[in-house]
């Protein structure tokens, strides 16, 4: 179906100000959106609070109000523009809760302004507790036993009843604000106040905890005629237990095989069908490490963080395609952004490894409490390509900031062997510093894998790292004589070509041979070790891409 | 070990060894798969064929002994960037390595596996050697006096010698009692199927018995099928003209569903002709369009020849198409009960979305009983 011509002018609902669990990712969303449906021919309308976004730069939307993103603001902007529809799903929690209250308060009606995209009933079926579990229900997709809690006394007498350790989330907040894991009931109680005070509905959830089961995501896009696809799977390296914004993130899934993966696609391809949702969506489920029993988590009807991921892992703009959408466009109407060739309806194939590192604001909130769990502490996050995991992770480490240049952080070294096992067991921004220390001191991959629940696929990959590492220490009298007499022939020409494969910065070999750091650079050029720059192109080189972007690797072979 | 991929081109990659010793001549093939490298190396549609896999880390999840498509690993030789020695997942009994090497089939990695994809992406699917034994000169001029993979005819290589049945319980003799129950009887011309299109059938309540595909119209009809099945299977379908020949006379005496050389197969028996795709479509990500629906679907692929619909007998019709390039998805006669699909509704690997059209196929067989 082409685009619906009664839809002329669109209000978009940006994402306000810049909050922890609520970053940026929404100002690109946003900016895509807007972009999208100029294309089409319909005039945008943009409210948001925050100008110092770059969805409010003059030339993104046709006319653009920084006013408060509440009720009040809003229906004047409706009054005074009369827009024929309002697109609340790409400013994040803030623009849906906002669409939701003007629904209710009768404005849409009032001034005749269509709820573009997802509709309202959708996005309560996936935000409502209750609903979303009789939908999953109706549908056979399972969801682990949990106890809707709207008071006091029913948090009491869930307390009593429900399993340790169980979780505890609040319902309608921003990135799990007020949740948190109670192992007995006088913590259950605890945290369930909080919660209770900090939830717009005054609703939290009491779940099964599905502590150490690995947490995997999928972004599902689908169209009016029921047509639905996935962009991307991603695989959190921090089991289930720790908030998804605050995990490392691999895309695509590293430990699935194709019956796991496909299982969950397709519970995901039903859970977006049965919602009803027209646009992206986020599923998050949780897979036992040792049988095919999964159980779904959640979903975010809407764009969200883990789309922003999702669409830079894979060239596929999900905001854009999401919005068209909106205005009533096919997915096999919306031309692949990438190839000019293909189209939106595809699932895009990825010959690379993406590594999402949150970035926490811990150097400037030095005295907070450093674990990380179900309440998202990051305030932004980074994001690195390679076709290695080695490679990927290495560059995201880099690009944090956080003055590492590798596996290696001041301070650890230092650590007692009980506080390295104390550090593996509780997650917080340093564990992965812990992890390579741990294999420094000669703990196996399953010790670390029993203590942490992080799966042995990507502790051996971090082991191998260290060991790199260890090479390296044990040839550093070679490393220095070749970085001042570099050649082919030299004996440490291969270690120096394994490492940067992997990874390795010139800093840290530099280092270890204990010669400045442009010297060591000079010397592996010297000798043909530079990065090759590939494509990320939506389909692992099968269509000629016209507009691809290109990440570096270590890689023996071409760029393109 | 050292290994050499060479193409018939003159392009050469040079890797490390992954699998068993030796020389092996094949088609070059691309898969753009993430996941399922266990479903490929069985899948004897790639009989033939030195498989090229984009995704870079293969082998993360080991090898296990549930997901084989079939008897052995079919394909000549596998290509990646990197075989994973240290597998994960708790279903996993061997690594990559270990699996080729006790089915002596040879690999390699390390190498840049997106130029070699892009080499084929531009000049198309060619012939090419994989060795560890060789020097590149040896290697070409092996490869340049090696018959062409378009000259073989892989189907009689593939296909079961014995006929067999499968339900519910697996794979069983054909005088095997019929389980109670049993609701249809499929009896399945096997060109180099995958074990999953029996799981798929068996799942939905049916017996199946599998034929060589040297099996006649009347061997068929002998088994009693409520419907028959042709399934996928490798090579060039133009070297099948025995079996197309049997298809024709079960025409309008039986139900019939085709998949992927199957659809080639009923729609040669309807006039139309095949030819070559310059890389083919290999992966998981494909979309076809139904064009009575106008829905899209997701699909599995693993075909080099697609059917061309200019000679097809006017009382059958396409009904769905690739988005992609256009080519022809699926066929289906106007009034006889027979269809057919070029891509694989029993995914593995891959997507599952197009599963329904084996209930279809029973639901047909139900209304033409």
């Amino acid at each position: 179906m082409p685009k619906d011509p009664s839809i002329r002018k669109v209000m978009v609902i940006g994402s306000g100000p810049i909050v922890i669990g609520q970053a940026a990712e929404f100002d690109y969303s946003g900016t895509q959106a807007c972009r999208a449906l100029k294309e089409e021919g319909v005039q945008v309308v943009l409210i948001n609070s925050n100008p110092a976004t770059i969805m409010t730069d003059t030339e993104v939307a046709d006319r653009v109000y920084i006013e408060p993103l509440t009720v009040e603001f809003a229906e004047r902007v409706i009054a005074r523009e009369r827009p024929d529809g309002l697109l609340p799903t790409l400013g994040g929690q803030t623009g849906l809760n906002l669409a939701a209250q003007l629904a209710e308060a009768g404005v849409l009606d009032r001034y005749n302004v269509r709820l573009l995209g997802t509709p309202l009933s959708a996005i309560q079926k996936a935000e409502d507790r209750e609903l979303f579990r009789e939908t999953m229900r109706a549908i056979g997709e399972p969801v682990p036993e949990s106890w809707i809690v709207e008071s006091e006394e029913q948090l009491q007498e869930v307390a009593q009843i429900c399993p340790y350790p169980a979780i505890v989330r609040p319902a309608y907040t921003l990135g799990g604000t007020g949740g948190g894991i109670a192992y007995s009931p006088d913590e259950l109680m605890q945290i369930g106040r909080l919660g209770l005070n900090l939830s717009m509905r005054h609703q939290v959830l009491v779940e099964r905890c599905l502590l150490g089961w690995k947490e995997i995501e999928y972004e599902v896009m689908r169209d009016s005629a029921n047509t639905c696809i996935t962009v991307c799977n991603m695989e959190n390296l921090d089991p289930m237990g720790v908030h998804t914004g605050d995990s490392i993130v691999v895309a695509p899934s590293q430990t699935l095989t194709d019956k796991e993966y496909h299982m969950l696609r397709t519970a995901s391809l039903n859970i977006i069908r049965a919602l009803g949702i027209e646009g992206g969506c986020n599923v998050q489920l949780a897979l036992d490490p040792n049988s095919f029993q999964y159980y779904v988590i959640e979903v975010n009807p809407r764009v969200s963080r883990s789309s922003a991921l999702a669409s830079k892992a894979t060239g596929y703009p999900i905001a854009r395609v999401a919005a068209k959408i909106a205005i009533g466009l096919h997915l096999d109407e919306i031309e692949n952004a990438v190839t000019k060739k293909t189209k939106a309806c595809f699932e895009p194939a990825l010959d690379y490894v993406v590594v999402k590192f949150p970035r926490w604001p811990f150097d400037k909130f030095v005295t907070a409490d450093r674990r990380i769990g179900t309440q998202m502490k990051a305030t932004g996050e980074v994001m690195a390509i390679d076709r290695t995991f080695e490679g990927a992770l290495m560059k995201a480490l880099r690009s944090l900031e956080i003055g590492v240049m590798g596996l290696t952080r001041r301070g650890t070294a230092a650590l007692s062997d009980m506080q390295i096992e104390e550090g593996l067991a509780t997650a917080t921004d340093e564990r992965i510093f812990i992890v390579a220390e741990a294999f420094r001191r000669g703990m196996m991959v399953e010790e670390v894998a029993q203590l942490s629940n992080i799966d042995p696929w990507f502790l051996e990959k971090i082991r191998q790292l260290v060991e790199m590492e260890t090479r390296l220490r044990l040839h550093a009298r070679e490393l220095r004589d070749f970085a001042h007499n570099p050649s082919d022939e030299h004996p440490a020409a291969s270690l120096v070509r394994t490492a940067k494969s992997k990874g390795f910065p010139d800093a840290i070999l530099a280092d270890i041979a204990g010669v400045d750091e442009l010297v060591m650079r000079r010397a592996r050029k010297a000798i043909g070790i530079e990065p090759v720059y590939k494509m990320v192109d939506t389909c692992a080189a099968e269509f000629e891409a016209e507009t691809p972007y290109y990440y570096s690797s270590y890689e023996r072979g071409e760029s393109g | 070990m050292k290994a050499l991929l060479a193409l018939e081109d003159g392009v050469t990659f040079e890797g490390e060894a992954i699998g068993a010793p030796g020389t092996v001549v094949g088609e070059v093939v691309f898969n753009t798969g993430m996941t399922g490298y266990q479903e490929i190396l069985t899948d004897p549609s790639y009989a033939g064929q030195i498989v090229t896999l984009t995704y870079p880390l293969i082998g993360n999840y080991g090898i296990n002994d549930d997901d084989d498509e079939s008897r052995q690993v079919q394909v000549s030789a596998l290509v990646v960037r990197e075989a994973c020695e240290h597998p994960s997942n708790w279903r996993a009994s061997r690594t990559l390595r270990e699996h080729l090497q006790a089915n002596r089939i040879p690999g390699i990695h390390q190498i840049d596996t997106r130029a070699l994809t892009r080499r084929l992406r531009a000049a198309g699917v060619m012939m090419g050697i994989l060795t560890t034994e060789l020097t590149r000169e040896e290697a070409l001029r092996h490869l340049r006096a090696s018959p062409r993979y378009d000259e073989f005819n892989y189907v009689r290589m593939v296909t079961t010698p014995e006929p067999y049945a499968w339900d519910a319980e697996g794979m069983k003799p054909v005088d095997a009692p019929i389980l109670p129950g049993t609701r249809y009887r499929i009896t399945m011309i096997d060109c180099g199927l995958k074990y999953n299109i029996l799981r798929r059938f068996a799942a939905l309540g049916s017996r199946v018995t599998v034929l060589p595909c040297t099996a006649t119209a009347e061997d068929i009809l002998a088994t009693k099928p409520d419907g028959v099945a042709l399934s996928p299977g490798p090579g060039d379908p133009a070297l099948l003209g025995d079996i197309v020949a049997q298809v024709r006379r079960l025409v309008g005496q039986v139900p019939i569903f085709g998949i992927c050389l199957g659809n080639q197969l009923v729609a040669a028996a309807f006039g139309a002709k095949t030819f070559k795709l310059k890389f083919g479509h290999r992966g998981c990500n494909h979309p076809v369009k139904d064009l009575v629906s106008g829905q899209v679907t997701i699909t599995s692929q693993n075909h080099g020849y697609a059917v061309d619909p200019s000679g097809l007998d006017p009382n059958v019709e396409v009904w769905q198409i690739n988005l992609n390039d256009g080519t022809v998805e699926g066929i289906r006669h106007r009034s006889l009960p027979i269809f057919t699909l070029q891509y694989h509704p029993e995914a593995s690997p891959g997507p599952r979305d197009s599963d329904p059209y084996f209930a279809e196929f029973l639901r047909l067989i139900d209304r033409s009983k």
